[in-house]
């Protein structure tokens, strides 16, 4: 699924794009554990949160994961989004709650990551 | 001969500096692109070395995280003043913590720590006592 088709399916504001042409995102992780993320996500994972916080883009950044999805109306400070800048991370923001956003993309064919350990 | 060191990065960590908490683990990361280290690698150090870096900021009063290099292995070293880990055992438990409310508000504090350090580590050494800790992650190249 590529970014404009994310944004498209969960009405989302796209803050920051850095998807040219048709990069795919294969999978969805949604969590508000970032340890979790740390523990369970992969670089091709779309990381969809409800946290807004700085270290958001910290765990993106250190498991290469290079877009982020934030729920339930939350908006990312500026500092946020300027990190997110510096490490290439397309950022998008949805009103709808992580529980509908999911749902919403995995009608649409947005595959989980399974957790095999 | 595998054991010299080749190159030592090293950043202060303070304590409680939730804005600043992984600039140590971020700089670590591209210093190892840089050096042109397998992308896999990089990501598990870069766990490693955030979580631990996480940590020193929410348990610790301050400390260091140093990434050593050498021929065959890195080994990210994360040595801090404080309380140390009373223990150890149900720290390395998932799903185990002592971390406070407005730390899990900030996402992490959910137990997860020491065993993520631990599943991407090929070695994990754990010092403590009450007035600091010390762990040694290697990871083999």
């Amino acid at each position: 699924m590529i970014i404009e088709e994310i944004a498209d399916i969960v009405k989302a504001d796209v803050l920051t794009n850095y998807h040219k042409g048709n990069t795919e995102l294969k999978y969805g992780f949604a969590s508000d554990l970032m340890s979790d993320v740390l523990a369970y996500a992969c670089s091709e994972a779309l990381l969809i949160t409800g946290l807004n916080n700085p270290q958001v883009i910290r765990t993106a950044e250190m498991l290469d994961i290079n877009a982020v999805l934030f729920v339930r109306g939350k908006r990312p400070c500026d500092e946020v989004i300027e990190l997110a800048k510096e490490n290439s991370i397309t950022i998008l923001a949805t009103e709808y709650t992580m529980f509908n956003t999911c749902g919403l993309l995995v009608l649409n064919g947005m595959k989980g990551l399974e957790i095999d350990d | 001969m595998t054991d010299r060191l080749l190159k030592r990065y090293s950043y202060s960590i303070t304590a409680n500096d939730f804005m600043s908490a992984g600039k140590g683990s971020s700089a670590i990361k591209s210093n190892l692109k840089s050096l042109g280290i397998d992308a896999n690698i990089i990501r598990r150090i870069a766990i490693i070395s955030y979580e631990t870096e996480i940590n020193i900021v929410i348990h610790s009063f301050g400390g260091k995280l140093h990434c050593d290099i050498y021929e065959n292995k890195i080994v990210i070293i994360s040595e801090d003043t404080g309380p140390g880990i009373k223990d150890v055992d149900m720290a390395m438990t998932e799903g185990f913590s002592t971390a406070t409310d407005s730390v899990r508000e900030l996402g992490f504090g959910a137990g997860m720590g020491l065993p993520n350090i631990k599943k991407y580590s090929d070695r994990l050494e754990i010092n403590t006592g009450s007035t600091g800790t010390l762990i040694i992650a290697t990871i083999d190249l």
